[in-house]
């Protein structure tokens, strides 16, 4: 027995399933003072994958990117975090490698992925 | 840690039912078996590295008093033992089984502990400060570099042979010997160990494991004994 199974930790927040190239919202909760509320994040999932059969490890992350004032901004989010609301898929990408590390050397027109239909 | 708070709330109603003894107040520490390590989540978001240790049951094999036995200990058994010689047995006898581990945990009060008692996880309670003690995993026979956080030698330059090298082991015709004591290569590892200002993150008397905040000395499945701090 390991402690994950003795432990049987889940996400507590919704998540869709999502792949690498698609492009989710991560919301969270962050606090302000005393005052919570949901901060939205948009971008390319470019590490990691979240499948309804699988429940992530404890420690599992995955890392969004996004391009935001013309900086490029990734941030990794935690399966498991408390903080963690929910992630929506708003577009399916089609790509060709799990890790899409390719596409912090890119910019503008060269960094789109193509969508999955 | 909000699902886990709630697992737990969850499991105590259960604990209920299949009636976890009081832990004597006393107490001061259990053996263990350490289970493995995961990640713990606080309510701000905060990950944690905890290790899961199964903490008992022990069984109270002998209470050692002051009169007869010139201080007072309580001595405790973890893991059922298979085999036992004879005289081992008789020890064990009026403690109803017999254990391959067994170690004394001074105790200021001996009122609470009878032989055969059952300890549990709720020995310790949440966020209690913690030792551990175990037999830190054997690491074979390792070079200076390893083992004593030796530099080596530079790694360019014409250098051959000399990339993990110790260096000098001291001077030349006086003393015309080495130190006592120097440090060089040689068995590292396999030996007790103590890892002080640890904490309790989580404990449940019914699945019987406690998570403690850090990592502790040993390999998984090893025995370590774990002590409450002042």
């Amino acid at each position: 027995m390991n402690p994950t199974e003795i432990l049987k930790t889940r996400p507590t927040a919704q998540i869709d399933e999502f792949q690498p190239g698609d492009t989710v919202t991560v919301n969270m909760v962050i606090r302000e003072g005393d005052r919570e509320r949901v901060q939205a994040f948009q971008g390319n999932v470019i590490v990691g994958r979240y499948r309804d059969d699988k429940i992530p490890n404890p420690g599992s992350t995955f890392k969004v990117r996004r391009v935001s004032y013309g900086i490029g901004v990734e941030r990794i989010v935690p399966f498991h975090s408390p903080t963690l609301e929910s992630v929506k898929v708003t577009r399916r990408g089609k790509v060709r490698r799990s890790r899409l590390y390719y596409l912090r050397g890119l910019t503008g027109r060269h960094a789109r992925i193509k969508e999955r239909r | 840690m909000t699902t886990e708070t709630q697992d737990r709330a969850e499991e105590s109603v259960v604990a209920d039912d299949i009636a976890v003894p009081e832990a004597p107040e006393s107490m001061p520490g259990l053996l263990g078996r350490k289970v493995g390590m995961t990640t713990v989540y606080d309510d701000s978001g905060r990950a944690n590295a905890v290790t899961m240790v199964e903490v008992g049951p022990c069984v109270v094999t002998q209470v050692k008093t002051e009169q007869r036995d010139g201080y007072q200990a309580v001595q405790v058994g973890f893991i059922r033992a298979k085999k036992t010689n004879m005289p081992l047995r008789g020890h064990f006898e009026r403690a109803g089984g017999t254990y391959q581990h067994v170690q004394e945990f001074k105790v200021s009060d001996l009122g609470d502990y009878e032989v055969g008692q059952e300890l549990r996880a709720n020995v310790f309670s949440l966020g209690d400060a913690i030792k551990v003690t175990g037999i830190s995993k054997g690491k074979g026979f390792a070079g200076g570099v390893k083992r004593h956080g030796f530099a080596g030698g530079p790694k360019t330059h014409g250098q051959s042979d000399r990339h993990r090298a110790p260096g000098s082991v001291g001077a030349g015709t006086a003393p015309g010997r080495v130190w006592p004591g120097t440090r060089m290569a040689g068995h590292m590892g396999d030996r007790r160990v103590t890892t002080r200002g640890l904490s309790v993150e989580g404990v449940d008397p019914v699945k019987n494991y406690i998570l403690v905040k850090g990592s502790v000395p040993g390999a998984r499945n090893s025995v370590v004994r774990i002590e409450k701090q002042g």
